[in-house]
């Protein structure tokens, strides 16, 4: 998952009680061996007295957010030789290398009224640099945990060349209730689950959200008219429009286009479900596949230029990438079992899909061309995958089973490690990752 | 509704006939699509399952729902003669319409499932209008996995589950 350069891999395996290292601090995220980075995070200091909670509040928060990728870990303070009362103080390199942290975040914030600024440095201590520039943010003391988030993807994004995720929203389905009485509401959480906010009531079913690439709204699922149909969901003002559907028509499975001025979704009408598009501005329609099977779960490419989706057209459910424009499609799922819920990765390298074999369920990734599948978790009931904005890490619903079962969210990184619940009160189901904020 | 639903209970006692639970779900789904009178309300006032004519009898005494085998939308013999029976009493009660919803067990993936289910109901649907029901008076629609009837995770429940049922509305036709 992890190389370091080799130099650094030297000097780990060589390690005494204090380390050397050679090249500057940085992680490759490949899919070699993981050897954490260790990192210390000395409480941020309170530039005013109304800053001391967030200012402690908000580097926990950091050390959270970066210790729960399973790239980095937390040298405790507990460890600490020197404490680092001042933002402005110089640093004492040797009191850090001695208890080996490789990294260490130091902080101020600053609180007037209802405004919220925090700055902070990043240092590689075995080189005795500071790794970039001092960096601030500001914002509200009720969002100190963008604020937060935000540290910690300018460190996470300095450390490994990549782009962060945490602070970044999911929606999904928020459920409750018995089986075969479930209870289903649109809501929106930050990526580690906090800040849940409801966007619909549980007077219909609602399934399967996806935001749209900038954030600001929501397609669903809806069954207030008690036939599944389309609707647009503006996530600020949370007013709603539906997608026109002629009756008798179903009309499920919606995600953006990249401009997201368009949607891409299923149609079903006499037992047969198609791929259309329709144009949020002018309501026109193209229709993109022409087989009688179900043809589903369309998901757009990062340029916009192919569609990968899921059709039963060989008898069973297998993936298939088309032109963005429909047309000819080509199958580029062959494994033993069924393959459901394409997504392709922001990145463009892959497609994370739900497969299910001998009566169990996974998440896996494989490459556009179907190439090099691997299978990241197994569970009774695994599906629907969503990428992380930097396509490091996945999002999906596990479902437990029996008569008591209940669903939640999970994610796991594209190596397969580091599979955690998302921490959530009551059930959750159908995550859509949202973008990193601005 | 509420009655219908109170009488249905108290009749399943009395009922000779093979039956079925009234789906709680499928009365819910009706009303929304047509906005009609529900069937309850006239099926209570016309009588019990073993008056012909009644919401009852379709429901129980025929059956409102056929059952279908893993990942297939094919109508079985047991729900040929069910949906003949149906479709006799369609043909006889030319006041109602109804909305054949369909449902998939909960071993897929949801929105597939979706599409599983419209199938099923479509199925329903073109062997009722092969039997001579006006089209016009059939819906359909599907519930995925959303609204399983038995909560087990194993094939006695997902039997169950893998259903298309039949939901009358009484409704003068219009159009």
């Amino acid at each position: 998952m992890i190389k370091r350069f080799m130099t650094l891999l030297v000097a780990l395996m060589l390690a005494g009680p204090v380390l050397a290292q050679d090249g500057p601090l940085r992680l490759t995220i490949t899919d070699g061996v993981i050897e954490p980075i260790t990192f210390a995070v000395p409480a941020f200091e309170a530039e005013t007295p109304a800053a001391q909670q967030a200012a402690t509040d908000i580097s926990r928060l950091v050390v959270q957010d970066l210790a729960g990728t399973g790239l980095f870990r937390e040298v405790p303070a507990t460890a600490f030789i020197s404490q680092v009362s001042s933002f402005a103080q110089p640093i004492a390199f040797p009191d850090w290398r001695a208890i080996n942290a490789q990294a260490l975040i130091t902080g101020a914030v600053t609180v007037n009224g209802e405004q919220l600024v925090v700055k902070f440095r990043l240092y590689d201590v075995f080189s005795g640099q500071e790794l970039g520039q001092g960096l601030q943010f500001a914002g509200t003391t009720s969002g100190w945990r963008r604020m937060g988030h935000k540290v910690a993807d300018a460190v996470y994004s300095r450390i490994t060349g990549e782009g962060g995720y945490f602070d970044s929203r999911v929606v999904f389905v928020s459920e409750s209730g018995p089986k075969d009485n479930r209870q289903k509401r649109l809501a929106i959480m930050d990526f580690d689950g906090a800040n849940i906010q409801f966007l619909t009531d549980s007077s219909t079913i609602v399934l399967a959200p996806r935001f749209s690439p900038n954030g600001d709204r929501v397609l669903y699922t809806s069954f207030e008219s008690g036939f599944p149909r389309i609707n647009v969901l503006n996530v600020a003002n949370v007013g709603r429009q539906q997608l026109q559907t002629a009756p008798g028509e179903m009309a499920f499975s919606p995600r953006f286009s990249r401009d997201g001025r368009q949607v891409i979704y299923s149609l079903s009408n006499g037992g047969n479900t198609d791929i259309y598009r329709t144009d949020l501005g002018t309501g026109q329609s193209v229709r993109l596949t022409n087989a009688p099977s179900i043809d589903t779960a369309p998901s757009l490419s990062p340029d916009g230029s192919q569609i990968v989706f899921e059709s039963d057209r060989s008898g069973t459910q297998q993936l298939y990438v088309m032109s963005a424009n429909g047309g000819e499609a080509r199958r580029i799922s062959f494994g033993e079992g069924r393959y459901g819920t394409p997504v392709w990765s922001p990145r463009g390298d892959l497609v994370a899909f739900t497969k299910q074999n001998a009566g169990r369920f996974h998440i896996g990734v494989m490459r556009t061309d179907g190439s090099e599948e691997k299978l990241l978790t197994s569970s009774f009931l695994d599906e629907g995958p969503t990428w992380s904005p930097n396509g490091r890490v996945i999002m999906f619903s596990r479902e437990t089973q029996g008569a008591g079962g209940t669903s939640s969210l999970y994610s796991v990184d594209i190596s397969g490690r580091n599979l955690k619940a998302v921490p959530l009160q009551g059930g959750a189901s159908d995550p859509s990752w949202g973008p990193l904020q601005p | 509704m509420t009655y219908f639903k109170k009488t249905a209970v108290l009749l399943l006692v009395l009922a000779t006939a093979a039956c079925t639970n009234p789906d709680r779900f499928g009365g819910a789904g009706a009303d929304g699509a047509n906005g009609a009178a529900g069937a309850g309300a006239n099926g209570a006032v016309a009588g019990s399952a073993s008056d012909p004519s009644s919401p009852l009898f379709f429901n129980q005494t025929i059956g409102d729902r056929v059952l279908f085998a893993v990942d297939t939308s094919t109508i079985t013999p047991e729900g040929r003669t069910i949906l003949d029976g149906q479709a006799q009493w369609l043909l006889t009660n030319a006041d109602y319409r109804a909305v054949i919803e369909g449902h998939a067990d909960e071993q897929g993936t949801r929105e597939y499932n979706l599409a599983l289910g419209q199938r099923r109901a479509n199925a329903v649907r073109e062997y009722l209008v092969s039997r001579g029901v006006p089209a016009t008076r059939l819906q359909v629609t599907s519930y995925g996995k959303e609204r399983p009837l038995a909560v087990c995770s194993e094939e006695s429940c997902y039997a169950q589950n893998r259903r298309a049922v039949t939901v009358l509305s009484f409704s003068a036709i219009t159009s």
